[in-house]
């Protein structure tokens, strides 16, 4: 009998991915670091036509690129003389689940039917355990979804039970967790038990699937500005976002448009905590994640992860919870548009961002996503008061994440905060090394840091000096 | 107790990790919990609240654990009205219409 204790399982970890994703990462392996990434996205992936074929098949994507007037006329009240760029929404809330998530799902499930398994499984809390339930109920394909849930009262965070409410009238089979990271366990003895499909967010066709949102804002903005956008807000958490819409503006030529990430600031706040879990008001798009999983993309759920955002954030801000739910409610009050909060991370950036920007830019918020019972701001500020935490207007400057959430006193007080990009990109660098256990890297090695990270080659070799890594 | 038919939709509990079994490089309040699953599906026999019992899932998985609820129900909700929220709205169509309170020097 085999053997499930934690560590028998962990060790067959590579065993069960390999029958779950049905790919051979360890062949598009370069050098003992490097991967030819461009090579795994083509040959594992769908081109871009198949993929709004499929999608379209599903009913995902041509969702509609909405202009922000009285936010921008309210950007332009607080903006210097000749500043204030128009503000355009992507409103990916209008997909079949009510996120950009269902053009991830679209292509893993539609995979996952293709290779004849009988279902599919993913590992989230969040927008995506929806859209894959449902792509699964349209594909005929079996679903489950495990969840990190609750905390140790079983008390669980109302977006997140919301979420189980959503996969499950879809049809699917919802697992649920107390905190903690050994989900992973659960996962992978449930893709054991069940060879049903990882529809990881993470693999080629999870990111194939995001091109086709950057490829419409660029299309979309042509066809009713006869411009491209000027810049590109993504909400940045596990990098998929970031790195399919940024493919997608490629594809379609928008090479000077800037790609900025935005990332809710829960700095402070441990993601394995079982105290810190309801103690945050935003289960993704978050520094939790974002940090994170850019410094080291492969702690994924799969062997490579095909989302790598260091190759194309031009800049990554954060911004306050109590900021985002501000936001939130001035989209509901002055555009007529109730959308949930986490979706308008990358608004609340791009309220602060386009400031900066001259009138006559363009600046595009690439996603919203649904909100309804428990996943409303109003359930999750009441949530958060239930939970000790203090609740008030004032400057956001001033919030704590995990003691405070402060609302904004007046629009002007709303700001992004910058991060570094080199700073983690040299993270990203050392992470690599000590990963890796190298003292010493080849030439390929250090070329596939260069693209991963956006840097010239003389420049990783000076950061890799920096760490007394010597490249022979 | 009453007893609960076979064939019943329910949810059980488990548990997956004791305490001891746990990751190392976890917080402590983390490690001192065990880790614990809940699953549902139909009930594969008779019995009561708190029983040791098999389901078979939608999935048509067999799980076991202890027999915790009986037509698991959604309880969430949009939480307690937060005052705060209304005046956001008021304060921004205040600001469009004449400009006044958007903070600017």
């Amino acid at each position: 009998m085999a053997d499930y204790s934690y560590n028998a399982v962990m060790a067959r970890k590579n065993e069960i991915m390999k029958m779950a994703v049905g790919i051979d990462y360890s062949k598009f392996q370069t050098s003992r670091i490097g991967f030819d990434y461009e090579r795994m996205m083509r040959e594992t992936g769908y081109t871009l036509q198949e993929v709004q074929n499929i999608q379209r098949d599903a009913g995902v994507g041509n969702t509609p690129l909405i202009e922000l007037k009285n936010l921008t006329a309210l950007v332009r009240k607080i903006s210097p003389k000749g500043k204030g760029a128009r503000i355009f929404i992507k409103d990916e809330a209008c997909n079949p689940s009510g996120s950009f998530k269902d053009r991830r799902a679209a292509i893993s499930v539609y995979h996952a039917k293709k290779l004849g398994y009988k279902g599919v499984v993913a590992a989230t809390s969040g927008n995506y355990g929806a859209a894959v339930a449902s792509q699964a109920a349209m594909r005929n394909l079996n679903c489950i979804i495990v969840q990190e849930c609750y905390d140790s009262r079983k008390v669980g965070q109302p977006e997140i039970l919301e979420k189980q409410r959503k996969c499950e009238c879809y049809g699917a089979e919802v697992v649920q967790l107390t905190v903690g990271p050994e989900l992973f366990y659960t996962f992978l003895r449930i893709l054991e038990e069940t060879g049903y499909f990882n529809a990881s967010l993470y693999s080629p066709y999870g990111i194939a699937g995001v091109e086709t949102l950057g490829y419409e804002v660029a299309i979309q903005c042509r066809e009713q500005l006869g411009k491209d956008p000027d810049a590109v807000v993504i909400t940045h958490a596990g990098g998929g976002n970031v790195t399919g819409t940024a493919r997608g503006l490629i594809k379609a030529g928008a090479l000077n448009t800037k790609v900025v990430g935005a990332s809710v600031d829960l700095t402070g706040l441990h993601m394995a905590s079982d105290r810190d879990f309801n103690r945050k008001s935003f289960t993704t798009g978050h520094t939790g994640f974002g940090i994170p999983f850019a410094t080291w993309p492969d702690r994924s759920d799969v062997p490579r992860s095909a989302a790598r955002p260091l190759r194309y954030l031009d800049r990554y801000v954060t911004i306050k919870q109590g900021e985002v739910f501000y936001m939130t409610e001035a989209l509901a009050q002055l555009e007529g548009l109730e959308r949930g909060p986490a979706g308008n991370t990358s608004l609340t950036a791009a309220f602060y961002i386009a400031q900066e920007m001259d009138e006559d830019q363009i600046i595009v918020v690439q996603e919203t996503e649904y909100t309804g019972a428990g996943k409303h701001h109003m359930a999750q500020l009441s949530f958060a008061r239930e939970n000790g935490i203090d609740i008030r207007f004032g400057d956001p400057e001033e919030e704590r994440a995990g003691e405070s959430i402060i609302l904004p006193e007046n629009p002007s007080l709303i700001k992004t905060r910058d991060v570094d990009l080199n700073k983690l990109k040299k993270s990203y660098i050392k992470n690599c090394i000590d990963n890796y256990k190298v003292d010493e890297i080849g030439i390929k090695d250090a070329e596939f840091l260069a693209e991963d990270t956006k840097l010239s080659i003389e420049e990783v070799k000076k950061i890799l000096t920096e760490i007394n890594v010597k490249v022979v | 107790m009453e007893v609960i038919k076979k064939g019943t939709y329910v949810q059980i509990h488990q548990i997956v990790l004791r305490p001891e079994e746990r990751a190392s490089n976890l917080p402590d309040e983390t490690k001192n919990v065990p880790l614990e699953m809940w699953v549902k599906g139909y009930l594969n026999s008779d019995a009561m609240i708190g029983d040791e019992v098999y389901i078979t899932t939608l999935t048509n998985r067999q799980v076991k654990g202890t027999l915790v609820e009986v037509n698991p129900s959604y309880k969430h909700d949009f939480g307690n009205f937060v005052p705060e929220i209304l005046k956001i709205g008021q304060d921004l169509r205040k600001i469009l219409k004449d400009g006044e309170g958007c903070g600017r020097l």
